[in-house]
């Protein structure tokens, strides 16, 4: 059906005064602004308003029945680009600020350089910089083919897509310089907040337009899962960074809450950035990615319905258990403890409909080294969702609080789990979205499974060490009854886990380089080296060979 | 019920998703801000002086909530490395919380009077010349910053909008009590004592200078940490016993 032609006029003037508009507001913050940071970002903001505007000014749009003809995978392309990059350059800060813990001397002393600076900028780049743009690209590939309809719009989702790209701009350089709120995982200051909250909301009606258009009558699961992961991370990210500014032309703010209410309100969006984002985001490509490349259909579509609700239900409540022993009112941390165990279920449940999607299919695992991400990337979920229920028990958290046992676990889920899924779902996507019989080579994915695999055991289990290392000499006393160990003792104990755990992200940063370079190949257009080997699956689907099971579609 | 329904209505299935999340924070959130129990009434909180509040601006700015914890947990190993446990009522008016989420570096909710400034200033400069096995980062640069100050007016005007109790009085004087702090025995540091009972006054960073630096704010804020709650008058097992 083609779009009427008052349709596309609007559309067209629509995207020219956002644009302007975008373009006149931030030349006059940058005038009015009361600090160096605000008037650079206002400027950074101007450039991409105008760098927008100038390509929706050359590339009018047409209109026309061709336009709807085709699925959009544009904004995916670059999306994948994008999460391919931060990824590298997300997994490289990480492995620097590890080096610093283990080697102070590389913090240079510059407030630019610092740990403490960098630190965000790390977790910023990994959770919403690549497995932002991991989850942007596979929501819109998987909504369009799930539905059977073009994405909804023509300009919003490349706004979606650069709008996104700019938050992480303004970010990442706010964080070296200066500029953060201190809440961790939603550092960005006021404005930023404010800009990815339009981001988003156009984000959660490109995705719903979608679904409106579907020619399928019913919505696929791996849906139910991104839609939940935009409608919820919208609704934390708003009241976690409710804010009074200092100035409306300047960077800083205060929390509009503070001490306990603030404390628990953070960490209901914190570990629900860890459920919504990088689990309900993440199982939506377990649910299309893992059918697909396996040729199975879901093991469970029943269990797929108790894992979903479930899942949602119970992950909102598990906050409080990052909260323990402090001056958190008991009742909370009990709700939070309970839930975080209950919350074992759910997850297991997912796991097991994700593993045994492989039934009659376990020979891939052998043979394709892209099922084996997938399907390590669910063990891994596994292994996290039983050591994250463990650790929310009051007591064994009073041992594994404020010490690297919690970085392990979280670097378990996030380098075992959202990595290598993300990994999975990057090498299916690049042969279908170029147009390429299979990726340049099956046999640099196998090797970046097997080095990311050994960095992230060195990585966990040096943590593991550290941790309850760390937690035990705090506790130990001597035999007069006093405290055993000065805190700085317990710094020079941890010297040598944090030396290999250096090590472990250096072989993840590896495998990350590898997979661009890959990447890159592939899309260039390059002769795949070894397409005999890769299944017919590899291969977008236009050129694949015979029938095909298609049981998610 | 056939959940065909959801599957078949994108609209049912949003708010089905909305009212299942919002269940769990509604519960959890909302009676913080009722139950009078969780915030203990306890003597001697009071809002942060202009320089410690700009000192908690520098150390939020440089990051060190991501080493340091401000939250002594009621554990005995806890309360005999740092001090009494940390109550509620220690950071009520701590926009956004420090609380922290990992000891890289020990917990800092008492370090308050624990260190002298000159080790301080020692510490921030070259970590390793004071304790030679720390991993701590270097802030030399704290010592050598003018302390920006200008507009301190209005983040006491934002915090006052977002609850904490500074009055119009303190506003208005925020400047000049700034700069009264590290002039000692001033008519303003007395006026300065009368707003702002138990702040020290004293030039933190060891410098002649009569211009603060971000090295003064930061010690004050630090120096302040822990301190300001009388453990004489608190009861535990008062009324706000939980």
């Amino acid at each position: 059906m083609a779009p009427r032609e008052e349709a596309v006029a609007f559309s067209h003037g629509m995207a020219l005064l956002t644009a302007v508009v975008g373009t006149l507001v931030s030349l006059t913050l940058a005038l009015v602004a009361t600090d160096e940071v605000m008037s650079f970002h206002a400027i950074l903001f101007a450039l991409a308003c105008v760098a927008g505007g100038y390509y929706v000014a050359l590339h009018p749009r047409k209109g026309g029945p061709e336009e709807q003809r085709t699925y959009m995978d544009g904004p995916i392309k670059v999306a994948t680009i994008a999460a391919v990059f931060w990824g590298v350059v997300g997994f490289l800060v990480g492995d620097v600020i590890a080096w610093q813990l283990a080697y102070p001397i590389l913090n240079f002393d510059q407030p630019w350089t610092n740990f403490g600076r960098l630190r965000p900028v790390h977790t910023s780049a990994v959770i919403f910089a690549f497995g932002g743009n991991v989850l942007l690209a596979t929501s819109l590939y998987v909504v369009q083919r799930t539905c059977r309809a073009r994405v909804a719009g023509y300009w919003a989702p490349w706004f979606v897509v650069w709008g996104y790209q700019l938050v992480i701009v303004l970010a990442a350089t706010g964080y070296v310089l200066g500029v953060t709120q201190s809440k961790e995982y939603a550092e960005p200051e006021w404005y930023v907040d404010i800009w990815l909250t339009i981001v988003w909301v156009v984000y959660l009606l490109v995705f719903l337009g979608t679904l409106w258009k579907r020619k399928e009558p019913h919505i696929y699961v791996a849906n139910w899962f991104f839609l939940a992961f935009i409608v919820t991370v919208a609704m934390l990210h708003v009241i976690n960074n409710l804010s009074v500014p200092v100035s409306l032309a300047g960077t800083k703010s205060y929390s509009l809450f503070a001490g306990v209410q603030d404390a628990m309100t953070q960490w209901w969006y914190g570990h629900n950035a860890v459920g919504f984002f990088l689990t309900a985001g993440f199982l939506g490509i377990m649910y299309y990615f893992i059918p697909k490349r396996v040729e199975r259909p879901i093991y469970s579509y029943r269990l797929s319905i108790v894992h979903f609700w479930s899942l949602i239900f119970l992950y909102i409540w598990a906050g409080p258990h990052h909260l323990h022993y402090t001056a958190l009112p008991d009742w909370a941390q009990t709700l939070g403890m309970t839930f975080s165990i209950m919350l074992w279920m759910p997850s297991w449940g997912g796991m097991i409909n994700g593993l045994m999607t492989l039934s009659g299919a376990w020979d891939r695992l052998r043979t394709d080294p892209v099922v084996r991400l997938l399907v390590v990337s669910v063990a891994f979920y596994g292994m996290s969702t039983f050591e994250g229920p463990l650790m929310s028990i009051k007591s064994v958290n009073s041992l594994s609080h404020y010490t690297d046992w919690t970085i392990g676990h979280v670097h378990s889920g996030a380098l075992g789990w959202v990595g290598m899924v993300s990994f999975g779902a990057i090498y299916c996507l690049v042969p279908w979205l170029w147009q390429r019989r299979g990726l340049y080579s099956l046999r640099l994915v196998e090797w970046h499974f097997w080095i990311a695999t050994i960095g992230i055991v060195l990585y966990i289990t040096s943590m593991w060490v550290s941790g309850v290392m760390q937690g035990l000499m705090w506790r130990a006393y001597d035999k007069l009854g006093f405290l055993k160990y000065s805190f700085v003792e317990t710094v020079e104990a941890m010297h040598w886990p944090y030396v290999i755990r250096a090590t472990g992200g250096l072989l993840f940063v590896i495998g990350g380089l590898l997979m661009a370079y890959n990447v890159w190949r592939t899309v260039r257009g390059d002769e795949s080296v070894d397409v005999a080997d890769q299944p017919s699956v590899a291969a977008a689907p236009e050129l694949r060979l015979g029938t095909l099971a298609a049981p998610a579609e | 019920m056939n959940h065909g329904f959801f599957e078949k209505n994108s609209i049912a299935l949003l708010v089905g998703i909305l009212i299942v999340v919002a269940i769990g924070g509604l519960i959890e959130i909302a009676p913080l801000f009722m139950l009078q129990s969780t915030i203990e009434k306890v003597q001697g909180m009071r809002p942060y002086t202009p320089l410690e509040l700009a000192g908690r601006d520098i150390y939020i700015r440089e990051g060190c909530y991501n080493c340091h914890s401000q939250m002594i947990r009621s554990l005995r190993d806890e309360v005999e490395r740092y001090g009494h446990y940390s109550l509620a009522a220690e950071s009520m008016y701590d926009h956004p919380f420090q609380w922290g989420s990992k000891r890289t570096g020990p917990d800092l909710a008492r370090v308050g009077g624990k260190y002298s400034d000159e080790w301080h200033v020692d510490h921030m400069r070259a970590p390793r010349e004071v304790v030679p096995s720390t991993v701590m980062p270097g802030y030399p640069f704290l010592a050598e910053r003018k302390l920006d100050y200008d507009n301190i007016d209005s983040h006491l005007t934002a915090l006052q909008l977002a609850g904490v109790p500074y009055t119009d009085a303190m506003i208005k004087t925020a400047r000049a009590d700034l700069l009264a702090q590290i002039m000692p025995g001033s008519e303003e540091a007395k006026e300065l004592l009368k707003r702002y009972p138990k702040a020290q006054v004293r030039k933190f960073d060891g410098s002649e200078s009569t211009e603060p630096t971000e090295l003064d704010a930061m010690i004050a804020y630090l120096q302040i940490l822990g301190t300001l709650v009388d453990f004489a008058t608190f009861d535990a097992a008062g009324p706000n016993l939980r």
